[in-house]
């Protein structure tokens, strides 16, 4: 909820600040008067402005910690259900860590057709990590950002996946396959794809490049904008239902009743989104498998 | 909402875990999940192999009690048939028998009945013989007249 002395736009503004770790440039006024010296200074951002300020060479902790945890859940459970596999009948989490590999692998199979047995492994990570980095967006969106300020902590951003950092990296990581396969499995072929098409003649190789490479690029791209956007407008919603709160005693029941619905449907959102990814990127690596 | 540092160490972490996940997760459990499936279809399969032999089994069993059955019957009237042969044989034999006593006994009869005759004619003979030596008064020479007796006796 929005503190006593704090307006609504400060209170949005502070929940979609990153808690930002980067270098300072030389000669920068910080928010206390003080003049950063020479070769700059490697401090935790104070707001918004001294983060801009810090540019690439600055790294979001939050959004770093929540995303590697998560990865790291996910792994944990997963490796504990590995370790105990066996053809018995399975119980409790077995089975359900079962049913999602399941599903992956059913997905994988439709639509992947070829043998590499990287992509199974890789789409049940895109769809369980990003799914659990979504899930946070279900959290009460106070709660952490309150808890972290009793313990000193400025700002506190829980869900990953409303950092673009976070989507693009996945994007970027998936472009880095399908360019990694595509040169495997083409080879030259790949170079002549993206020069050849669509007008297959010499004269237009300039115009075939840059639109295929645009198209190379749109990949990754609308895979990373669609999450990004879809999970930040949710959070936004969430935290404009939260501001309600500070609106007076009678506006408790039906923003109370708003954040549960859109929570509810938000589960449906998380779920597709997660699920949007990981099928996109079977898809995308599934193009960069066919050689014509 | 800056771009910044935080790409790169999400491309590393990315990669991190989807190394992990190759490496240590997704085989232990498809592998274990491709056995139970195979598991499954193996008993399955066992469970249809089982009641395809237990009808076969009842056919079988069927099969064979329908032949002993048969086997039984065909017994029966084969003993039927040697009882009958056997009080027949029996009858026969007992007429044969009954037959060749009578015929014993026929001959056995006629025999003592020619023996009496024979008897009776030498009785007569001597006899004959007897009143005709009274008759002539005069003792007949045996051995002279036994031809004349004789005669006299095979006529009686």
């Amino acid at each position: 909820m929005a503190g006593e002395n704090q307006t609504v736009s400060e209170y949005i503004v502070h929940h979609l600040t990153n808690l930002t770790y980067g270098k300072l440039p030389a000669g920068y006024e910080r928010y206390d008067g003080s003049i950063v010296g020479d070769g700059g200074a490697w401090v935790m951002a104070h707001g918004g402005a001294e983060a801009a300020a810090m540019g690439f060479t600055a790294i979001h902790v939050d959004s770093m910690a929540w995303s590697i945890g998560l990865g790291i859940l996910f792994s944990w459970l997963f490796y504990r259900v590995a370790k105990k596999a066996s053809s018995d009948v399975p119980s409790g989490l077995t089975s359900a860590v079962e049913m999602i590999v399941q599903f992956v692998d059913n997905t994988v199979r439709d639509t992947f057709h070829g043998r590499n047995p990287l992509i199974a492994p890789l789409s049940l990570t895109i769809f369980v990590w990003i799914f659990l980095m979504n899930l946070m967006d279900l959290v009460p969106v106070d709660v952490v950002p309150e808890l972290m300020m009793a313990l000193g902590v400025e700002y506190h951003k829980i869900v990953p996946s409303t950092d673009p950092n976070i989507t693009f990296g996945m994007a970027i990581g998936v472009l880095i396959l399908i360019l990694y396969y595509s040169i495997k499995v083409k080879g030259f072929g790949f170079a002549r794809e993206l020069a050849m098409n669509p007008f297959n003649h010499p004269l237009f190789i300039p115009v075939n490049l840059f639109m295929e490479i645009v198209g190379l690029l749109a990949k990754p791209f609308s895979l990373a904008l669609r999450l990004f956007g879809n999970m930040y407008a949710g959070e936004m919603i969430f935290i404009l239902i939260a501001a309600l709160f500070s609106a007076g005693l009678a506006w408790m029941v039906p923003a109370g009743l708003l954040q549960i619905g859109w929570a509810i449907f938000h589960i449906l959102v998380i779920t597709l989104q997660a699920f949007i990814f990981m099928v996109l990127t079977i898809v995308y690596l599934s193009m960069a498998h066919e050689d014509h | 909402m800056n771009i910044n540092l935080t790409l790169i160490g999400q491309v590393i972490a990315f990669f991190g875990f989807v190394w992990f996940c190759m490496k240590f997760v997704w085989p232990p459990i498809i592998a274990a999940m491709q056995e139970r499936e195979k598991k499954i279809a193996d008993g399955l399969a066992a469970a249809d192999r089982a009641s395809h032999d237990l009808e076969l089994a009842q056919e079988k069993a069927l099969e064979r009690l329908k032949e002993a059955k048969h086997e039984a019957a065909g017994i029966v009237d084969s003993a039927n048939k040697r009882a009958s042969q056997i009080v027949e044989e029996a009858k026969t034999a007992a007429l044969t028998e009954a037959e060749r006593v009578k015929t014993a006994a026929r001959s056995e009869i006629e025999q003592e009945t020619n023996r009496a005759r024979e008897a009776l004619r030498a009785q007569v003979a001597a006899l004959s013989l007897a009143g005709a030596e009274k008759v002539l008064g005069a003792t007949i020479d045996q051995d002279a007249h036994a031809d004349l007796v004789n005669k006299l006796a095979a006529e009686l």
